[in-house]
């Protein structure tokens, strides 16, 4: 019997990734005013490849890294490569920060949506109207 | 839940630049508050801010927000202009003036209440993604 997880597919942790990645441009725009501090961001795609991925490296010894283990909360930050830098080695570019944000908020809602979707299907087959 | 720290990030960030509008306001108030000696004499404030590394995450890679690590005065030199007639008149003639730049406070200002807006509608933005998922599954 498919567990509800899998009937859920792939939007719950796409959920969970985008309100992260919400979190850290709020970080950046946060600290647009910050010296020394450098912009980050997550490599979404990458990520969720990873996490799809279905290859796994045999571990034979115990401290092996499981290639399962590494959770999409353990993804690497990155640094922005800023187009200008600024005299206080400050890498935060505001107007490309908040197109990024607006972006990832949008892409939130519409895996909101596609769960929204998820969930009235499994209602209905459980009505078996 | 990482949406939350929004708030808080969003809302430290409001709270570093309003103490920049204070400065600010400050300087611009006292721009013109002349001294008969440089010891007494109002200096222009800038605050420093510094990211807060938050530790309290449940993966402690994230970071944070952003606060205010100290006010720093000027060390730019007093404006010194001959004014023999001027109450504040030193022994010759002088009096000081503070070492406020009013266009760069003026740009400050700008700078400040810009970035205030920004974290107020990323605060926004999050609170309607909240409120989405509040209502998930009721439809």
């Amino acid at each position: 019997m498919p567990s509800l997880d899998q009937a859920l597919g792939i939007h719950p942790q796409a959920l969970m990734l985008r309100a992260r990645r919400a979190e850290l441009l709020a970080t950046n725009l946060a600290n647009a005013d910050t010296p020394n501090y450098r912009a980050r961001d997550i490599d979404f795609r990458k990520i969720l490849a990873g996490h799809n991925s279905t290859t796994k490296i045999d571990s034979t010894r115990d401290g092996h890294f499981n290639s399962q283990s590494k959770g999409m909360f353990d993804a690497e930050l990155m640094y922005r490569m800023p187009d200008q830098p600024s005299l206080d080695q400050n890498t935060v570019d505001v107007a490309a920060e908040r197109a990024r944000f607006l972006d990832n908020s949008l892409r939130y809602q519409a895996s909101l949506r596609f769960l929204d979707g998820r969930f009235s299907g499994i209602k209905s087959a459980l009505r078996g109207e | 839940m990482a949406l939350f720290s929004v708030f808080d990030i969003a809302g430290s960030a409001l709270g570093a630049q309003s103490i920049r509008l204070n400065t600010t306001a400050s300087n611009m108030a006292n721009a013109n508050s002349a001294s008969s000696s440089t010891d007494t004499l109002y200096r222009a404030r800038h605050p420093v801010f510094s990211q807060v590394m938050d530790d309290f995450n449940f993966d402690g890679a994230t970071g944070g927000s952003v606060r205010v690590d100290g006010v720093i005065e000027s060390d730019a030199p007093a404006r010194t202009i001959y004014k023999p007639g001027h109450p504040l008149a030193d022994d010759d003639g002088n009096i000081f003036l503070p070492n406020v730049n009013t266009v760069e406070e003026m740009a400050n200002m700008i700078s400040a209440s810009r970035s205030y807006q920004t974290n107020v509608e990323v605060m926004d933005a999050a609170k309607q993604m909240l409120q989405r998922t509040l209502t998930l599954g009721q439809r």
